[in-house]
């Protein structure tokens, strides 16, 4: 049963058979971020939460970019005029998106359809399964502003591909294609630009049809191990197993398989 | 009005009550839509049960939980806030948290969430806390222009010392279960969904131990805080004496020996 997604301008949600599409739409500002959208990413990332029947989210852009980060003509001051308090910008919006969007139990699939500049390639990192358009790239344009990588990205990149890399990119802000994201282990995988959206979709509607709970304790081990050692780590898969032991869909899955037929998971 | 109630207020009690094993009792909030608020029917039923437990000889340990989202969200603002000075000084509810206080038998808190105010306060009426990763604690009631009044200003300082007492009562700003397992006031945090269990089972082991051992054991740790070194001192070395009068620490010393488990009379 779902619920009637709320009116949105800035950010389209679409909901169906498990999948949510979620669309950042401000195409003539390459997708930038102003107050409005985030206030209704805010309520769009509610309802995904709340909304019992998804499964898997799928976050892209509409026209032709993904995200340029922050609009910054919400920025500009004028001389003399007080500077805008940044980290309150965090503290109050980005932060709680990022926080949001990585604490969601299913499977988060970016597929990044054009230029992901600034919080733009930090939101996409921030997703489990990035898929990119040839076409698209990923820029940390933060340094050129005399600002540092935000939403995550100081904590995103070096993981992802290594400190040299991490900090080569946040430092010269150099435009990273997506085929050059994929071989650094940055993303999933680089895709032609026709076909992004179809197997965006076509991974969406597998994963709708996975155990989800299962899937989502695999993100919370996976996420733990960046601040666990190894001693907690296998306390935590003790834990998190335990609980993936004790789903409906866990039991429908030995059984099939002992069945010798396909499963029928529900998600829970 | 404030007296009637509605009757999904009269079909769910706001103390669940379990009993595992026959000597473990579990009591767990029960005011969901009001984030466990600790009003006066629910601490009060909380002291009822702390009280049979003690006087049931079966019962080994007590465990109180609220939910996966929340421990209990503080006291209960508007029966709070009918009191004057006079009604305070005799407000029914210094009792309840004097029978809390009073136990004997270990009581295990397993928080979730939030434990703000009031709630931290009880966390801090037992004798273990364990924290799932979710959980907060906090007392705020310095941004109600009122302080803590159960016990916070007292105990934080014994759990997390000056600086971190200091901060919280005086910002009301939470910390998180990392911090209060890094500040002493949790001894182990887990995920929220496994943190119930391991605080039945820290119960399950306390009730196999020697009963008079556990009870002195407790008395002696909470004699420290209320007294100097060596009045602790003689306590410990006066209860340990004790003991030695008991079959159990025979049963204890020889089942060591002989390279089995103990079987405890509880006397």
């Amino acid at each position: 049963m779902s619920i009637e997604p709320p009116k949105l301008e800035h950010i389209l949600l679409e909901i169906n058979k498990g999948i949510a599409l979620l669309t950042l739409n401000r195409p003539d500002q390459l997708n930038s971020f102003n107050a409005k959208m985030h206030e209704e990413m805010g309520l769009a990332l509610k309802q995904i939460k709340q909304d019992e029947s998804v499964r898997v989210l799928v976050i892209s852009g509409a026209g032709r970019g993904f995200c340029a980060g922050q609009d910054l003509t919400d920025r500009n001051v004028a001389p003399g005029a007080s500077t805008p308090d940044l980290g309150e910008s965090l503290e109050k919006r980005y932060n709680p998106m990022i926080r949001k969007i990585k604490a969601l139990p299913l499977p988060v699939i970016c597929a990044v359809n054009g230029v992901a500049a600034g919080a733009g390639a930090n939101i996409a990192l921030a997703c489990d399964i990035v898929l990119a358009a040839k076409s698209a790239s990923f820029i940390q344009a933060f340094c050129k502003l005399g600002l540092i990588p935000d939403s995550g990205g100081t904590w995103s990149l070096p993981k992802t591909v290594g400190m040299a890399r991490a900090k080569g990119m946040a430092l010269l802000g150099e435009r990273i294609s997506a085929e050059q994201a994929e071989s650094w282990g940055m993303i999933w995988r680089s895709i032609e630009n026709e076909s992004l959206m179809d197997e965006a979709m076509q991974m969406a509607q597998h994963f709708a049809k996975q155990p989800t709970q299962g899937l989502s304790l695999i993100k919370r081990a996976l996420e733990a191990s960046e601040h666990n050692n190894f001693n907690e780590q296998l306390d935590l898969e003790r834990d998190l197993q335990r609980l993936a032991g004790r789903t409906q869909d866990y039991r429908e899955g030995v059984s099939a398989f002992m069945e010798k037929r396909d499963a029928n998971f529900i998600g829970k | 009005m404030a007296n009637i109630k509605t009757v999904s207020e009269i079909s769910k009690p706001v103390l669940l009550v379990e009993t595992f094993n026959n000597d473990v009792v579990l009591l767990k909030m029960n005011r969901p839509q009001q984030l466990n608020s600790l009003n006066n029917e629910l601490l009060g039923a909380i002291a009822n049960q702390v009280s049979l437990a003690n006087a049931d000889t079966n019962i080994a340990a007590i465990v109180i939980t609220g939910n996966e989202k929340v421990f209990a969200a503080g006291a209960d603002i508007n029966e709070m806030s009918a009191l004057d000075m006079p009604s305070m000084l005799f407000d029914k509810r210094v009792d309840y948290w004097q029978t809390i206080r009073s136990s004997n038998k270990p009581i295990i808190a397993v928080i979730n969430g939030y434990a703000f105010g009031g709630g931290c306060e009880l966390a801090m009426h037992a004798d273990i806390l364990i924290a799932g990763e979710n959980a907060k604690f906090a007392q705020p009631e310095v941004k109600l222009g009122i302080m803590p009044g159960a016990g916070g200003t007292q105990r934080l300082l014994h759990a997390v010392g000056k600086s971190m007492t200091m901060q919280m009562t005086l910002t009301g700003e939470p910390i998180n279960a990392q911090q209060a397992l890094i500040a002493g006031l949790v001894s182990d945090i887990c995920i929220p969904e496994m943190s119930l269990e391991k605080g039945l089972s820290i119960a399950n082991n306390i009730a196999k131990q020697a009963k008079l051992a556990v009870k002195l054991i407790k008395q002696s740790v909470l004699k420290a805080q209320d007294t100097d070194l060596t009045t602790g001192l003689a306590f410990e070395r006066q209860a340990f004496c004790l003991l030695a009068a008991t079959d159990d620490r025979n049963e204890g010393l020889s089942a060591f020996k002989e390279k089995r488990k103990p079987v405890y009379q509880g006397h």
